[in-house]
């Protein structure tokens, strides 16, 4: 393949690439926390470009104005899911997978029965649709806009985690909840806080997926969601660092994939799948080789 | 007469009745009917097998919607006429040996449960390794990849345009027999020495292994039988719907098995059986309402997706505030209902 | 030939040696304690012997049979039982079922032939229904056979632990703590319980204690860790009066 070629690929496998690392930083927050995989995020996402694009189709709202008050009833969605449906089982490992597998489903139908299932197209700012051009090569502005506000938003988790009082609870709490109580720290805050970063990094994604893939139905959370979480995992489950470049990583190779090997694209979901299995068996805790927890004889 | 000999006469009259019953139901009974009560027998295989691995074993494995596709595949495969694949087979024709062959109903059967089994030997060697939620993730993994492959090959199976016009042998009669067979196979299990030792593995491993249980051979065991039976059910699934495509056994199955064991009370058979009648049901009136009607002349547009809301719902209920199910892990016995007979009665004598 | 035979075990965890060349030989019939302060790699030493941990060095033999490295249910087959320093009985079966699987090891057959329930099988069930029954018997616990493990008062609950390991046929029995949290009254019972325990079954018998009534009572000889290295090994009497026991004990001074 021609070398423009080759760079108009990376250019479209770094945004996807940053897509999925925003929504895996999502899923690894909350595993981190509350030992939880939150299969419900992609939902949230759902969720957040729903709300977005009601607001600027039927109210009708700027859409600056829509993104963000759509991200503020995600947030509180997410916060009221936490406590009525994640809380209670916290206790029970696989109660509270079935819990989150429940409200993923719940969601996927609540809004097909709310919007059918048929797809809408997802308002955005016209400029992000616009091309730049270098020769043979085009990058659209919103792929652009994607690397700009992954990292930065990557760079704000980062300053919070790092040096705020919540962010330190945080990593307390992950580490060994009950050390973190006898600390004084208050396990219900910090995992609220935790769900808080976590929706909101699936809104943002949401906004900038779906101003890229601008069809939008209950289920196009699910795909970019099961992406991911399979970036989250390959990176190391409950390491920010590793969901990015999980994410990155999963996101990159699989447009990476169409590009050299156009007859394997539809093996691409396989791929992924395989790459999940195989992580799971032989690196459990990812490319950070993250710690998983073990009974104790 | 003794006891335990009166109990094995009255479980032979009930099965004799059950069976009975499906013959007679055959002729007598509109379609609709019918097919409904092969649903619950089909169900009533799945729960079981799940209740097999998860109830008593404490494998949380989310791998039946992909096991059940390898039993129905399987068996449509191998009952389809060559002449009937020629031409279903839209995108590339059918390779060799899939072609030529047509085997009876009974053999194809078997080789579905067989064939399903393997699979998931393959799948729950490295799968059975891992805990919890990784064993989850894995499974569903599996299961998925089952389906996708199932999607990209169209010389073996069509693809994603699936199989049709799958020919019906299986009545009423035989889906019955096949509940009653595998719910009898899982409690006999059970009720043994290695039933015994799958529920200490799901108890406490480390406590399982100091006791001399093989853990690995344990969970392996309880996931190959389970497969099998997962299997046949999957090919009675095929056999009654006539008609499979790989979106036949997206994860949403393994989710609806889910919630009728849930329902049940995953430690009991009993209750997977009435929560399998349930979910039927339930399935069925929730389709009324979300398929457009006309109503004397009014429109009612149906709303779609209010089954699986509903029954999304209903599970999280259920986890949150009745995590035993119905039955939680009682079962139904002759014991239980001899003694209520016998109370009744000596009650009537007393006063 | 000694009945349990280990040979300088040595268990590293990363960086921190929890247990350094750890030697031991019991012989048929001895009782043999371990004691040192917490922390010292005592429950480390049992879990090793056992198989649920591969050592970094060292060798274990069972009357002359090497099970270095074993998975734990291996080494119960070769007649090593063990109970946990935390009651681990199976809480939700019954103390029947507790005890039976303790005889599932050695069955022979196959799940085919328990689910047809051939003869050769149901024999063998109804012998180890049998066994488990004159156990239960043996130890006191029959009346309690349909009760639910996990609802036993804490006393019953470790000697229910014990049968269980019992069911096993063991040559050697670990006990990881057996008189924590029990009365004086409890704890003289379980003395005497240890003791009748092993002469009905003809075993050999290596002890975690903290209990020092225990520990010098019953022990032939005891051994004595501190930060996973032996600093004692020896007679009741001459531990207790062994200085640097006394040391590890108190701490330095």
């Amino acid at each position: 393949m021609s070398f423009e070629l080759f760079v108009q690929y990376l250019v479209n496998g770094v945004a996807l690439g940053s897509l999925y690392a925003l929504v895996a930083i999502g899923y690894t927050i909350i595993y981190g926390v509350v030992n939880l995989m939150n299969m419900a995020h992609g939902e949230f996402f759902m969720v957040a470009a729903f709300l977005a694009m009601w607001g600027v189709n039927k109210l009708p709202l700027p859409w600056y104005v829509a993104y963000a008050i759509s991200t503020v009833i995600t947030v509180l969605l997410g916060l009221f899911v936490e406590k009525v449906a994640y809380r209670p089982l916290r206790k029970v490992k696989v109660s509270s997978f079935i819990g989150a597998i429940s409200v993923s489903f719940l969601l996927q139908n609540l809004f097909v029965v709310l919007f059918t299932s048929r797809s809408k197209q997802f308002p955005h700012p016209e400029f992000l649709d616009e091309v730049l051009h270098f020769g043979n090569v085009s990058i659209p502005v919103v792929n652009i806009v994607i690397v700009i506000v992954s990292a930065g938003m990557f760079l704000i988790l980062s300053y919070i985690v790092s040096k705020t009082k919540m962010g330190r609870a945080m990593r307390a709490v992950s580490k060994d909840l009950e050390a973190a109580q006898l600390m004084g720290i208050n396990p219900d805050r910090v995992i609220s806080f935790s769900f808080i970063l976590s929706t909101t990094f699936a809104a943002v994604g949401a906004f900038m997926y779906c101003s890229k893939f601008p069809y939008v139905d209950p289920f196009t959370g699910a795909i970019p969601g099961l992406k991911a979480f399979i970036g989250a995992v390959m990176g190391g489950i409950g390491s920010i660092p590793g969901a990015l470049v999980g994410g990155f990583t999963l996101g990159l190779s699989e447009i990476m994939l169409v590009g050299f090997l156009p007859t394997m694209t539809s093996y691409r979901d396989i791929f992924a799948y395989l790459i999940l299995i195989l992580f799971l068996l032989f690196r459990p805790g990812g490319i950070f080789n993250v710690k998983i927890r073990e009974e104790k004889v | 007469m003794e006891k335990k000999q009166l109990k094995t006469i009255l479980s032979l009259v009930s099965v004799a009745v059950i069976l009975f019953f499906s013959f007679w139901a055959e002729d007598h009974l509109d379609s609709y009917q019918i097919r409904l009560l092969y649903m619950w027998g089909i169900y009533v295989i799945f729960v079981a097998s799940f209740n097999l691995v998860y109830g008593y074993t404490g494998q949380f494995s989310m791998g039946h919607a992909g096991l059940a596709a390898v039993g129905a595949y399987t068996v449509s495969l191998l009952i389809l006429s060559p002449e009937a694949k020629q031409l279903s087979f839209f995108i590339a024709p059918p390779i060799w040996p899939i072609s030529v062959v047509q085997w009876p109903f009974l053999p194809s059967l078997i080789l579905a449960g067989v064939l399903t089994a393997i699979v998931g030997f393959l799948i729950g060697a490295p799968a059975l390794r891992l805990r919890g939620d990784y064993l989850l993730i894995a499974t569903l993994g599996f299961s998925e990849i089952i389906r996708l492959l199932l999607c990209n090959m169209p010389s073996i199976c069509n693809g994603a345009m699936g199989l049709k016009g799958i020919p019906h042998h299986a009545n009423l009669t035989w889906v019955a027999g096949l509940a009653i067979f595998t719910v009898f196979v899982v409690k006999r299990l059970v009720d043994s020495s290695y039933g015994r030792a799958m529920r200490c593995v799901k108890e406490d491993e480390i406590a399982a292994e100091a006791v001399g249980v093989n853990l690995f051979y344990h969970k392996i065991l309880a996931f190959v039988i389970s497969s099998f039976f997962v299997g046949i059910g999957g090919a009675l699934f095929a056999e009654v719907l006539g008609t499979i495509d790989p979106n036949t056994f997206k994860p949403y199955l393994t989710y609806a098995v889910m919630i009728m064991a849930v329902l049940g009370g995953v430690e009991s058979l009993t209750g997977g059986i009435i929560a399998a009648a349930v979910y039927t049901v339930m399935s069925e009136l929730l389709r009324v309402v979300e398929t457009p009607r006309t109503f004397f002349s009014l429109e009612y547009p149906g709303i779609p997706g209010l089954r699986m809301l509903v029954f999304a719902v209903m599970l999280l209920l259920l986890i949150l505030f009745a995590r035993k199910g119905l039955m939680g892990d009682r079962e139904f016995s002759w014991d239980w209902l001899l003694s209520k007979v016998q109370r009744d009665t000596k009650g009537g004598q007393e006063s | 030939m000694s009945v349990l035979n280990v040979d300088n075990l040595t268990m590293r965890f990363g960086g921190l040696v929890a247990v350094s060349e750890f030697n031991l030989e019991l012989e048929k019939g001895e009782i043999v304690g371990l004691i040192g302060p917490n922390g010292s790699g005592k429950t480390t030493v049992f879990n090793t012997v056992t198989g649920f941990y591969m050592p970094t060095e060292g060798n274990i033999f069972l009357d002359g049979t090497e099970i270095t490295g074993l998975k734990p249910d291996k080494v119960t087959s070769f007649g090593l039982a063990r109970i946990f320093q935390n009651s681990r009985v199976f809480r939700n079966l019954t103390v029947f079922d507790n005890v039976m699987i303790g005889y599932h090891l050695r069955l022979h057959s196959n799940p085919l032939a328990a689910i047809a329930r051939t003869p050769g099988y149901v024999k063998q069930e109804t012998e180890a229904k049998e066994k488990t029954l004159a156990l239960l018997e043996g130890l006191g616990l029959v009346e309690y056979v349909d009760e639910r493990a996990g609802s036993l008062p804490y006393g019953l609950q470790r000697k229910l632990e014990v049968a269980r390991a019992l069911a096993t046929k063991p040559k050697v029995l670990l006990l990881d703590e057996p008189a924590t949290g029990m009365s004086a009254e409890e704890t003289t019972e379980m003395i005497d319980f240890i003791l009748q325990v092993r002469e009905d079954f003809d075993l050999t018998i290596f002890l975690i204690e903290h209990h020092m009534q225990v520990v010098m009572g019953i022990c032939h000889r005891i051994v004595v860790l501190n930060y996973g290295k032996t600093i004692a090994n020896g007679t009741p009497d001459s531990i207790k009066n062994n200085p640097k026991v006394i040391q590890a004990y108190l701490g330095a001074d």
